[in-house]
């Protein structure tokens, strides 16, 4: 532990990732809920290549943003239970900062874990090698706008008791875009055609996610913490 | 009050060529004192019941009129389609509702902005009120749709671009609703539900461009969906009449369920009870005798 103190973003992002750390446990729950739930997908559908190869991208792109949605409750709410969040949002530090902040590390804890996961899951469903780097670049940049748009979800709900199924319901329509973009760049690449374009789109978005998501997560925070 | 009907009647005062000339006397005469404490008075529940009440029967009739005038005119007058015969007449619903919800919803965001930023009571009021009304119309928007396309395309469901668009912004309308019903304090809910409504209109084009690309690349080519780029005029007539009736009825029902929220939030208010009293008196038989 270092005796010089960074900026409070700083402070707040290594205390987040030390607390995930030690539960390293559960960073492998949406991981499960991934392979799980991409293994239902033949059992109801049936075990045929064409076919599964066909959904592939849409079916690991659907079940990465669930699992995405899963942990975004918990973005917030741990430190808005104990009061802590109230205090950092007195403090001088931007709120912006510290949304971002806390965004960024449920980004790396859940997001890019199964972003980087995503071709082994996808090679499941016989996606072809072909699609395999554009899955993983548009998943990498697509999680980042679902951590970011979620955590606004997460902010809003982070004062009600049971926010969770409320906040699938505020988020997932605006989810679509990244899920419109993201599969159809896998699904350019598993038919051999260029996706360059779909990913300048998913990197657009997260560009946009992550400039404007904090200015609304930090109000919907402090309109939770004012009542 | 007086001072805005002199405007009309001074000379022509031009500060720069090209300038409107009544305008400066308008700025210099406090014209816009006028427009701002009348826009004042609307934000005080009092008030705005007040001036609602004496708004809402022409509005209705204006309502009305244009809705019957357009409906009579389009079902029974306008031409038949050369392609699908007489049900294309549900365009005369179908279009008006589209576009009143996708305008309902900037409208609900803007009422979010005057309360997130001005702090008035009566947008938290008008963005409850909006957002019932709005998922209404999209929902209705939504049926009508499906009515129109089970002639005309075979199937009571197609996952044309547009008509997803439509779905995603219900889900977006229900999203506010549900987030206000979610918390206890009101003015919590309102405030939650104005970043909320602010955070979709951001993402309105964005998801609207994404689902009509998305749609592109995955048309199936069998379905062929009858569009109507240029519309005859004797159609096209009464399609604009409903699209203003329709207007106009978002602004009635708008205003029905912004007073009875208003009533509802100010039910300890002495003027509350003296409208219900008032109203109590009038229902009676021989109630105005009494009064």
């Amino acid at each position: 532990m270092s005796s010089t103190v960074g900026p409070a973003w700083f402070e707040i992002a290594r205390r987040d990732l030390l607390l995930a750390y030690r539960r390293r446990a559960e960073a492998a729950n949406p991981l499960l809920f991934l392979l799980i739930v991409v293994a239902l997908f033949p059992l109801g559908i049936g075990p045929a290549p064409e076919q599964l190869s066909r959904i592939a991208p849409g079916v690991v792109w659907v079940t990465a943003l669930l699992a995405s949605l899963l942990s975004t409750d918990m973005v917030f709410r741990s430190d808005f239970d104990d009061g802590s969040l109230e205090q950092i949002a007195r403090s001088p530090s931007p709120l912006y900062a510290t949304a971002l902040a806390k965004m960024g590390v449920h980004w790396l804890v859940s997001g890019c874990p199964i972003a980087l996961a995503s071709p082994l899951l996808a090679g499941l469903l016989y996606l072809p090698s072909s699609a395999m780097l554009a899955l993983l670049l548009s998943m990498l940049l697509g999680t980042v706008s679902l951590s970011m748009v979620g955590g606004i979800g997460a902010a809003l709900t982070v004062g009600l008791r049971k926010g969770g199924l409320l906040l699938s319901l505020l988020v997932l329509p605006l989810y679509v875009p990244v899920l419109v973009f993201g599969s159809a760049a896998v699904d350019a690449a598993a038919n051999g055609l260029p996706w360059q374009s779909e990913l300048g789109v998913l990197a657009g978005f997260a560009l946009l996610s992550v400039t404007l998501a904090p200015l609304a997560a930090a109000a919907a925070l402090r309109i939770n913490l004012d009542s | 009050m007086p001072k805005v009907m002199s405007v009309c009647g001074d000379r022509i005062y031009s500060a720069r060529p090209g300038a409107l000339p009544g305008l400066k006397q308008f700025y210099d005469q406090g014209g816009m004192r006028v427009v701002w404490s009348f826009l004042h008075k609307l934000g005080s529940p009092r008030w705005f019941y007040r001036i609602s009440s004496q708004w809402l029967p022409w509005l209705a009739v204006l309502a009305g009129g244009l809705l019957s005038w357009g409906c009579i005119w389009g079902l029974a007058y306008a031409p038949p389609d050369a392609v699908q015969g007489n049900s294309f007449r549900i365009i005369y619903i179908h279009v008006p509702a589209a576009f009143i919800a996708l305008a309902g919803y900037y409208a609900m965001a803007a009422a979010g902005v005057v309360s997130l930023v001005w702090k008035i009571k009566i947008a938290d009021v008008a963005l409850r009120a909006g957002a019932g009304v709005g998922a209404a119309m999209t929902f209705c928007a939504l049926v009508t749709g499906s009515i129109w396309g089970k002639p005309t395309w075979g199937t009571w469901w197609v996952w044309d671009a547009r008509i997803t668009s439509m779905l995603v912004l219900l889900f977006l309308y229900l999203g506010v609703l549900a987030l206000y019903e979610a918390f206890e304090n009101r003015e919590t809910a309102a405030r939650a539900c104005a970043v909320l409504s602010l955070v979709g209109t951001v993402n309105i084009p964005i998801i609207y461009k994404s689902v009509d690309w998305w749609y592109s690349l995955h048309q199936p080519a069998t379905i062929k969906l009858t569009r109507a780029p240029s519309m005859h005029p004797d159609m096209f007539h009464p399609l604009v009449v409903t699209i203003l009736g329709f207007y106009v009825l978002y602004a009635v029902l708008l205003l029905m369920r912004m007073r009875a929220e208003v009533l509802e939030r100010e039910q300890k208010a002495r003027w509350v009870e003296d409208v219900a009293a008032g109203s109590r008196l009038a229902a009676e038989p021989g109630g105005e005798a009494h009064a």
